[in-house]
């Protein structure tokens, strides 16, 4: 058995999760997204990353961005390290892609504020 | 003194329960101006970049500029008028019972505008080092941990090398996240209650998805370091909640957060002579969300300090319903007090009307896995609700259908079974 809390709402469900023949069975979760969590998390444990990337206009030198999906723990640092070697034209605006799909997966890099 | 400037609602803050606030007034076409000394609206939900805002206000996770924008837009195409870089320094009540509000600003010089009604809505501060007396030296390093947010997420600037947060508030132990995504060791967070100060989800994705270690019930009970911090010294307490310096330990590091609470920003309320409520910081309110000085409201962290900024938004726009029903004429039935009892740090509003279903909030001063809510009028238990999972950094929100409390009520909080 393993115990795990849920990070998907600030409600934090304290989650249990068995393994009944070849898949999870979660319990403690109160809403779906529990389960979806739990199963995600012992499988390929994945984050939203968000980050702040260099931008060109001198009144605003950082940019708030963050991944449209979650990513792969094991791919965050390297991801990050691309995002900081990248600096941003002065005309981007919220919601902007800074990367499209990166390494195949559906992940893309938006900006989330406007200048 | 009567100004040019009229306005039906004056907000100080265009944070998130300014804006969503102001969205309601202006959009139920009374003029609203939107005042704030920042250069842009969003307050502090500019600086938190991370993700996990807005699941409940707009069914979808946003970061914190992502939801200060949908909210400044709502607010801007309901018709509100804005005034950055302004800082209001003063609030008057007239004879006529309308407001001047004397603003300061670079291009303006010093302003007056006169409004009917006022939402105070200017977020909170952090407590600092000074606020928890910690001892030591006074070297460069040591920034409360919001302070180092906005450095590092506006302005790019990383505080140090190697971190201790103090306290294990949300910011804190967002800020431990951020610390590391930006490659600086985080050594500890080092907190002085048996639990976190924070939400535990974030516990679990700041915290032990790098594997930051958590000390409980540790004081911090030195800062070393001449020009810059090379450490801290924290100790466990013993049994009678004092430091045991027997077992200090020190942990070297060049920078220090802390992380150690939110105090209600009240300075133009004070100077109104709105009346405190203790246990929040903030003012105390009515059913309404009216302080003491009638026409003046309060919400959002000004009010009481939230966990999140949905609530704040939620409260505001309450509040600014109210705001519309008093320029309306509507008075408010006959209010019954609410007191928050055993285990329960505060109750927000502090009255209610009977006729009407209440909304509650709450505090918890005890950590328990189950729990019940009661609310007991002249001794008899009128209501009840149980609980699960309760902890002090966790919102209690309770709502009570109309006529179910028959006058003053005093709730209390009791454990079922401990965590």
């Amino acid at each position: 058995m393993r115990e795990l809390i849920c990070i998907s709402c600030p409600q934090g469900c304290h989650l249990k999760a068995e393994i009944s023949g070849d898949s999870w069975q979660i319990s403690g979760n109160r809403c779906p997204r529990g389960e979806a969590y739990a199963k995600q998390e012992l499988t390929d444990p994945r984050r939203i990353v968000t980050a702040v990337m260099p931008c060109a206009d001198p009144h605003h030198p950082f940019v708030a961005v963050r991944t449209t999906l979650p990513c792969p723990k094991a791919e965050i640092p390297a991801l990050l390290n691309r995002l900081y070697r990248i600096t941003l034209p002065e005309d981007i605006k919220n919601g902007d892609i800074v990367l499209k799909k990166i390494d195949n997966l559906e992940i893309s890099v938006i900006v989330t504020e406007n200048i | 003194m009567k100004s040019d400037l009229q306005y039906d609602c004056v907000v100080a803050g265009a944070g998130a329960a300014g804006l969503a606030g102001g969205a309601v007034c202006a959009g139920a076409g009374f003029s609203t101006l939107i005042i704030d000394r920042e250069n842009r609206s969003g307050g502090i939900l500019n600086q938190c970049i991370h993700n996990g805002f807005g699941l409940r206000y707009f069914k979808e996770e946003l970061t914190g500029p992502e939801f200060a924008w949908r909210l400044s837009e709502k607010a801007r195409n309901a018709g509100a008028e804005f005034s950055f870089n302004t800082t209001i320094t003063g609030i008057k009540k007239l004879d006529d019972g309308s407001f001047d509000i004397r603003m300061l600003s670079g291009t303006n010089g010093v302003q007056h505008c006169n409004a009917r009604t006022v939402l105070l809505a200017a977020g909170c501060r952090e407590r600092t080092r000074g606020a928890i007396a910690t001892a030591g030296s006074r070297p460069a390093g040591i920034f409360t941990a919001g302070a180092a947010q906005k450095m590092l997420n506006t302005e790019g600037k990383l505080p140090g090398k190697s971190a201790v947060i103090v306290g294990s508030g949300d910011i804190g132990l967002i800020m431990a996240r951020r610390l590391r995504w930006c490659g600086i060791e985080v050594k500890a967070v080092v907190e002085i209650m048996p639990y976190s100060a924070g939400l535990t989800r974030n516990v679990v994705q700041c915290l032990h998805d790098f594997d930051i270690p958590l000390h409980l019930s540790t004081s911090v009970v030195r800062i070393d370091g001449n020009e810059r911090v090379t450490g801290v010294v924290a100790a466990p307490l013993d049994k009678n909640k004092t430091p045991d310096m027997s077992r200090s330990f020190t942990i070297p590091c060049d920078t220090v957060l802390f992380s150690v609470g939110l105090i209600p920003e009240m300075e133009l309320a004070r100077k109104l002579g709105v009346r405190e409520n203790p246990a929040t910081g903030g003012a105390t309110v009515d059913s309404a969300y009216m302080t003491s000085v009638p026409g003046i409201f309060s919400a959002g962290n000004m009010l009481h300090v939230h966990d999140l900024v949905d609530f704040v938004a939620e409260e505001a726009e309450f509040a600014a319903k109210n705001m519309i029903d008093y320029l309306n004429g509507k008075v408010a039935g006959y209010e019954f007090s609410a007191d928050a009892g055993s285990n329960l740090k505060y109750v927000v509003p502090s009255r209610f009307v009977p006729g009407e279903p209440s909304r509650f909030l709450f505090r918890s001063t005890i950590v328990a896995d189950k729990a019940v809510l009661k609310a007991e009028v002249d001794g008899n238990v009128c209501w009840e609700k149980k609980l699960t999972f309760v902890r002090p950094a966790e919102m209690i929100i309770a709502q009570i259908p109309a006529n179910t409390l028959s006058g003053n009520v005093c709730f209390e909080l009791e454990s079922l079974e401990n965590a």
